[in-house]
């Protein structure tokens, strides 16, 4: 091996992967470059309303909509926005979907619309979401945005759901609490509850969330590493073989 | 008489991390004492048990960073984060909570940050605070000074209590606790006492609370020895003590009915403790002399403020943790010139 391993950026990485760009885009989005766990983005969604599993379900998967939806419309505007008044249009286009979304939560998922509060309307402020619409939407097509902001949507709700589960269950010993606001009275059953358990009220406290996603973080970062030492053992074996030295 | 010269660098007395850590240590063992004496055994077995603790986490993490144990175990910069911790939690605390503050402190808050001399914040401090935020009930519950006590709770009954949760025959928990002289004045001033009638209290010696005072003294004699070894600067200490002097004079001259006198502010809580032991740690203060007198002040003011109008009694840990952040930024700003270089322009 020569000098550092190779950047982990898009296209940069195994060429066997970028040959097939939707598979690329899907690990990108759920892993490589995740919003939350990689590009730090929409923290403020993210650690204020991953209390609970069900909180960061219900807010994750409205901003995966919004994310699609305006993935998509941008995308598909693209050629007929200047590029001077690119970042009004964007906003504008947000804000509607997530107004649209605010809008439908009130209707369907009223009990959840009221924990979530504020937090539907401030997705519209939500980094991730502008951040796709400049970086990859107003420069890809139709297929590759709507790929990219489901597979970003995913990921970032993903780790909603964790910290939010890890953090009721270190907080107050429970999990997936209120899953009936999100899925109907049937799935009450589906909270998990552990008996006498004390809780450390600072997981569901701000500091939780932080602490909390730091240890996802360095658990990401680990299981890179460990990935990374697997391929570098494998390919220098290859180059043993071959009689390539470094 | 002859007085050899050495070649350069003529450097002071070497200090070494844990000859400075076994002087802290000694400096805290009368105040621990005097703990003991007022307040029983459980002072003893959180010692005990933090101690112990805190060198297995050492010891684990040193393991799992692959790197040698023995002499980091013997900077003995464990056991005095850990000796910090024990004597500023009740002594009734269930044993596990003791395990897990020292878990945080020694594993996130010190080894996480890369270990002694890397972490930012007092990791007897930060194990507090999360104890405290997450148990307040547990941890505001403090015994009673013996003399005060109506059962004497015995070393057998702490142990039985502390790793079961029995409580001794015929006897509440409530029976046996009692909130901090700090807490008793905030829950009075707060149903609009006035002081001379919260001294009433048979609580109160002649300045803190009694058998606390007498805490604090010994603390101070440790703190003032510290300062005569040179362990500790006496900035900090005395700004410290100054700020919150100041403020609660200030206060108290104000209006002495509504805002305890100044001493009773030293003498209470983790004052003493906290401006020779806490906020003078080497690693999360200030370097600078001039940075010290301003990180020790804006403690002790900070202490003031949020035992005065803030949601927890005492306010050591907090107005500490809180000023650890702002360390770095003050050292940055009192850089003492350097020789031959002009005035820093800013």
């Amino acid at each position: 091996m020569i000098g550092k391993p190779p950047h982990p950026g898009p296209g940069n990485r195994d060429s066997s992967m970028s040959d097939n760009s939707t598979r690329t885009l899907i690990m990108d989005g759920l892993w490589h470059n995740n919003q939350a766990l990689v590009a730090l983005l929409g923290l403020c969604p993210l650690l204020a309303v991953s209390n609970t599993a069900i909180n960061g379900l219900g807010l994750g998967l409205a901003t995966t909509a919004v994310l699609v939806a305006s993935n998509s419309t941008v995308s598909l505007i693209r050629n007929f926005v200047r590029p001077e008044v690119r970042l009004p249009v964007f906003v504008m286009v947000i804000a509607s979907f997530v107004t649209a979304i605010e809008l439908s939560m009130n209707a369907y998922f009223h009990e959840l619309h009221k924990i979530l509060g504020i937090f539907i309307p401030l997705i519209v402020t939500n980094c991730t979401i502008i951040g796709r619409a400049e970086a990859f939407a107003s420069k890809n097509n139709l297929w590759r945005s709507l790929v990219d902001g489901l597979s970003v949507g995913i990921g970032f709700t993903l780790v909603l759901i964790v910290l939010g589960g890890f953090r009721e269950l270190i907080g107050q010993g429970t999990l997936f609490d209120q899953a009936h606001l999100m899925f109907g009275e049937a799935a009450s059953g589906m909270t998990l509850k552990i008996e006498d358990f004390p809780g450390m009220l600072i997981a569901i406290l701000p500091p939780g969330a932080f602490i909390g996603l730091g240890l996802l973080i360095m658990v990401k970062n680990l299981i890179d590493k460990r990935l990374a030492e697997r391929r570098a053992a494998s390919s220098s074996y290859a180059e043993e073989a071959t009689g390539v030295t470094g | 008489m002859e007085f050899p010269t050495h070649s350069s660098p003529h450097t002071g007395r070497p200090n070494r991390v844990d000859k400075v850590m076994l002087q802290v240590v000694l400096a805290l063992i009368p105040g621990t004492l005097a703990l003991v004496f007022y307040f029983g055994y459980g002072i003893l077995v959180n010692l005990v048990l933090a101690i112990g603790s805190a060198v297995a986490f050492e010891a684990l993490v040193m393991k799992l960073r692959k790197r040698p144990v023995t002499p980091v175990l013997m900077d003995l910069s464990a056991v005095v984060t850990a000796m910090l911790f024990a004597v500023a939690i009740p002594p009734l605390l269930p044993w596990w909570m003791v395990v897990l503050g020292m878990a945080f402190g020694i594993i996130m808050v010190k080894q996480m940050y890369g270990g002694l001399g890397y972490n930012p914040f007092n990791p007897a401090m930060a194990a507090y605070v999360l104890l405290l935020i997450s148990y307040p009930v547990e941890m505001t519950a403090w015994l009673p000074p013996t003399a005060l006590a109506e059962h004497h709770v015995s070393l057998r009954e702490v142990v039985l209590f502390k790793f079961t949760g029995s409580l001794p025959d015929d006897y509440t928990l409530d029976a046996i606790t009692m909130a901090t002289p700090l807490d008793v004045m905030r829950t009075n001033l707060d149903l609009n006492m006035m002081i001379s009638e919260i001294r009433t209290n048979p609580l109160w010696g002649d300045f803190g609370g009694l058998g606390w005072e007498w805490v604090g003294n010994w603390f101070l004699m440790g703190g003032i020895w510290m300062v005569y070894k040179r362990t500790i600067t006496w900035q900090i200490p005395l700004a410290f003590l100054a700020g919150l002097v100041g403020m609660a004079t200030l206060f108290w001259l104000f209006d002495s009915e509504s805002f305890p006198f100044p001493l009773f502010h030293v003498f209470s809580g983790g004052a003493i403790l906290g401006a020779f032991f806490i906020a003078t740690d080497p690693v999360t203060a200030c370097t600078t002399r001039t940075g010290q007198l301003i990180y020790g002040a804006t403690i002790g003011i900070l202490v003031y403020v949020i035992r005065t109008w803030g949601g927890y009694p005492d306010a050591v840990a907090f107005a500490v943790l809180l000023m650890n952040m702002a360390a770095p930024t003050i050292d940055y700003y009192t850089r003492p010139r350097t020789y031959g270089h002009g005035e820093m322009k800013s």
